[in-house]
């Protein structure tokens, strides 16, 4: 290769230090995927010949949030009744979604857990190549085989009453929401908030940002991101943001601390997810809307393993408490009366939470 | 670097001294050495590091990649790489960094699949009408750059950047709103599914008549001979023809092809609207051959992806190719390498890694051939200043 004019070779240093960092700033998971099988712990360790394959969504096991809270709900599994586990993430781009999910139905693993709506199109075709198999998916009920349960949520329920509690928590009359990825499970999320904090407080404001647009996925892994749309709430009168962004939630906790405002987490109780690691974060997580993902993968897997007959749809809302809010920390102590009538009176139909914006 | 350094050395004076072509050579095989071995070294330290055995995780990859399976994935995943790394190369053929193949391809998919969703058209004119869709979108949005570039003097690394973001956004809308079909029980948004008549066809039956059996639910994407069509048009259109000798004297030195009258303004628009053209076949290979819409599972980030790849390919078509199959086999290695507990994020790690080890060791290695050249100068012509 012939020498090049210097001018492009800096170019093209600088653009591959460009590339790489992109590429390095991809990676943020800090926890590697987790072992393939329960290791026993006592002489009473029960054994299972169920071997549970789980396929997360972008951003894999260790993002503090959705996919943790799926992980959580599989380890319990593998605790109380060991069964065998193997879990597989998608790559940045989620490109091999479709053949994670087909490799582990080939390898034998039954049932198989697709988490994440995005899996539906993909699913619908494995499903048929795999009858015998039972496939269980998480945000989705538009598969239509006899062997594919789907296991959805009631978010903007959960998302209500965190609205009403950062509305009573408010004092600028001024709420923040920040979604991870503009997409319609989330502007469920976005529907719920806006709705509960208008009943708490009418008259109240809401700023909205959403970190990206899809088929970019990246708002769900962008700490930086949720930090930046955060700081800009703030900075505009906001004093409670709810983080419904997944791995970017740690980003908005953090400019919370820094502005010294508050935050909501969503998914998994983040005042313990995050605050394990860091708990200088706790005293500005709120609370958190709980979307128990754990509880649903749990329960499937418990009925899976006891040969119960599970129903094709599953709906997790308020009354079977696979949505709820957090308490840890205490700060919502104060208010949970008010907190609880709301949450009765969603369960009674009394209150109807819109689910679009 | 010094300043005095001649730029570029005729090869006229390296001849009279003999010696320096066997170094040459060697500086030749160098560089791809160099780089290899800073590669493997770095990716080894990293793997090290988040507890993993790299011989264990090497081996792994190794036998786990070349199960058929695994081959099939790597070649359709790296498809739309090599597309990209095409769009991407031909600008920088010229000098241009066009960073928004990203925009142009996620635009021209989605409004090609919503295009071929529309209408109903006999099978090849079908498949066609979506190729000059997605062709067309992704130039108009390139040559937006191309436009803005000549005629504002904006850099195109700065507007393809916007341009990403603004076609990141309209796309998203565009697909919320007008293109969309509603699937109940669904938090898919999605163009409705291209009639068979608009799909392209698998390269499975050939295969099977060769004697291949097909792992089950894996087929061989048909874009494949449209991916080695471009290739081999790249390679004449860059290689051998006067456009091409225009383009890439431009890039080597704008004030000198301007002298011996290249339009450079033409130039830029023209090299936009080929980069833009090309992308806009990136997402085609999904659309047309995997999922037929084009929805939010869409898979993202092949623009920037093919950034690396074209660096990696050193501009060439054939060494674009083995940049993108080494891009999608290191992704498809992702997948098996979990089953022996190891990080995910580890493969991008080694895609950046072996990125800038090779742009680092070419550089190192002409430098180290510059200044060789220029004291085999110094000792022919006897100047010791």
């Amino acid at each position: 290769m012939r020498a090049l004019p210097s001018r492009r070779s800096r170019l093209r240093l600088v653009t591959g230090l460009a590339v790489g960092a992109l590429a390095l700033a991809g990676c943020g998971g800090d926890d590697s995927t987790s072992s393939d099988s329960a290791d026993g712990g006592g002489s009473a360790a029960p054994t299972s010949d169920v071997r549970v394959g789980l396929a997360y969504d972008v951003g894999g096991r260790g993002d503090r949030s959705f996919n943790d809270a799926a992980a959580a709900g599989l380890d319990q599994a593998v605790e109380e009744f060991g069964v065998e586990k193997l879990e597989l993430s998608p790559n940045a781009s989620g490109s091999d979604r479709g053949d994670n999910l087909r490799s582990l139905a080939e390898d034998g693993f039954d049932p198989v857990i697709a988490v994440g709506f995005a899996y539906a199109e993909t699913l619908a075709e494995v499903a048929t190549d795999f009858p015998e198999t039972t496939f269980f998916i998480v945000d989705d009920s538009s598969v239509e085989a006899p062997n594919v349960k789907s296991l959805v949520f009631a978010e903007e329920q959960g998302s209500f009453l965190v609205g009403a509690a950062a509305a009573l928590k408010s004092e600028s009359g001024n709420v923040g929401f920040i979604g991870g990825v503009q997409t319609p499970l989330l502007e469920k999320f976005e529907a719920g908030f806006a709705a509960g904090a208008e009943q708490a407080k009418p008259g109240i404001t809401v700023q909205t940002a959403y970190l990206s647009q899809p088929p970019d996925f990246s708002g769900f892994n962008d700490p930086a991101g949720g930090s930046e749309s955060a700081n800009g709430m703030y900075d505009n009168g906001a004093d409670v943001v709810y983080a419904a962004a997944g791995g970017s939630g740690v980003g908005v906790f953090q400019s919370a601390l820094a502005k010294d405002k508050l935050a909501i987490g969503v998914d998994s109780d983040q005042y313990e997810s995050v605050g394990a690691s860091n708990p200088e974060l706790q005293p500005v997580i709120l609370t958190s809307m709980l979307k128990r993902v754990d509880v649903a993968v749990f329960d499937s897997l418990e009925k899976f393993v006891n040969g119960e007959t599970i129903e094709a749809v599953t709906t997790f809302d308020l009354s079977n408490d696979g949505i709820t809010y957090a308490t840890s920390g205490g700060f919502v102590d104060d208010i949970s009366a008010q907190l609880e009538d709301l949450k009765q009176q969603i369960i009674d139909g009394e209150i109807t939470v819109p689910s679009t914006p | 670097m010094s300043t005095a350094a001649p730029e570029r050395l005729d090869p006229g004076p390296l001849r009279r001294a003999p010696r320096v072509d066997g170094r040459a050579l060697l500086l030749a095989v160098a560089a791809p050495l160099l780089a290899a071995v800073v590669a493997l070294a770095v990716s080894s330290i990293a793997l090290v590091v988040s507890g993993s055995d790299p011989f264990t995780v090497y081996e792994t990859m190794l036998a786990e990649g070349s199960d058929l399976r695994s081959v099939l994935i790597t070649v359709n995943n790296g498809v739309p790489l090599y597309l990209a790394g095409l769009a991407v190369s031909i600008g920088f053929r010229m000098g241009l960094f066009n960073i928004g193949v990203e925009g142009q391809y996620q635009l021209a998919a989605l409004l090609a699949a919503a295009a071929g969703a529309a209408v109903e058209l006999p099978a090849v004119l079908h498949v066609l009408l979506i190729v000059l869709v997605a062709v067309s979108v992704g130039a108009a949005w390139a040559g937006v750059a191309g436009v803005l570039k000549t005629t504002r003097g904006v850099s195109e690394v700065i507007s393809t950047i916007m341009l990403n973001v603004i076609a990141a956004g309209l796309a998203a809308y565009l697909l919320a709103t007008y293109l969309q079909e509603r699937v109940e029980g669904s938090n898919n948004q999605a163009t409705p599914e291209i009639a068979p008549s608009g799909r392209f066809p698998t390269l499975d039956a050939p295969l099977e008549a060769l004697g291949v059996t097909l792992p089950q639910g894996t087929s061989l994407n048909g874009f494949v001979l449209v991916a080695v069509l471009v290739g081999v048009l790249y390679w004449l259109l860059v290689g051998r023809s006067r456009f091409g000798f225009d383009l890439k004297a431009t890039g080597l030195s704008p004030s000198a092809a301007v002298a011996s009258g290249v339009d450079a303004k033409r130039m830029t628009v023209t090299v936009m609207l080929l980069s833009g053209g090309v992308a806009g076949l990136v997402g085609l290979a999904q659309v047309l051959g995997d999922t037929y819409d084009y929805g939010l599972e869409f898979t993202s980030g092949l623009g920037l992806t093919g950034i690396g790849v074209a660096l990696l390919g050193r501009n060439s078509p054939v060494g674009i190719a083995f940049a993108a199959l080494l891009f999608a086999f290191l992704e498809r290695s992702s997948a098996t390498l979990q089953r022996i507990d190891v990080p995910t994020e580890i493969y991008v790690i080694m895609q950046g890694t072996i990125v800038l080890s090779v742009v680092v060791a070419y550089e190192v290695v002409r430098r180290v051939g510059v200044a060789q050249a220029e004291r085999a100068v110094r000792a022919a012509t006897g100047d010791r200043a």
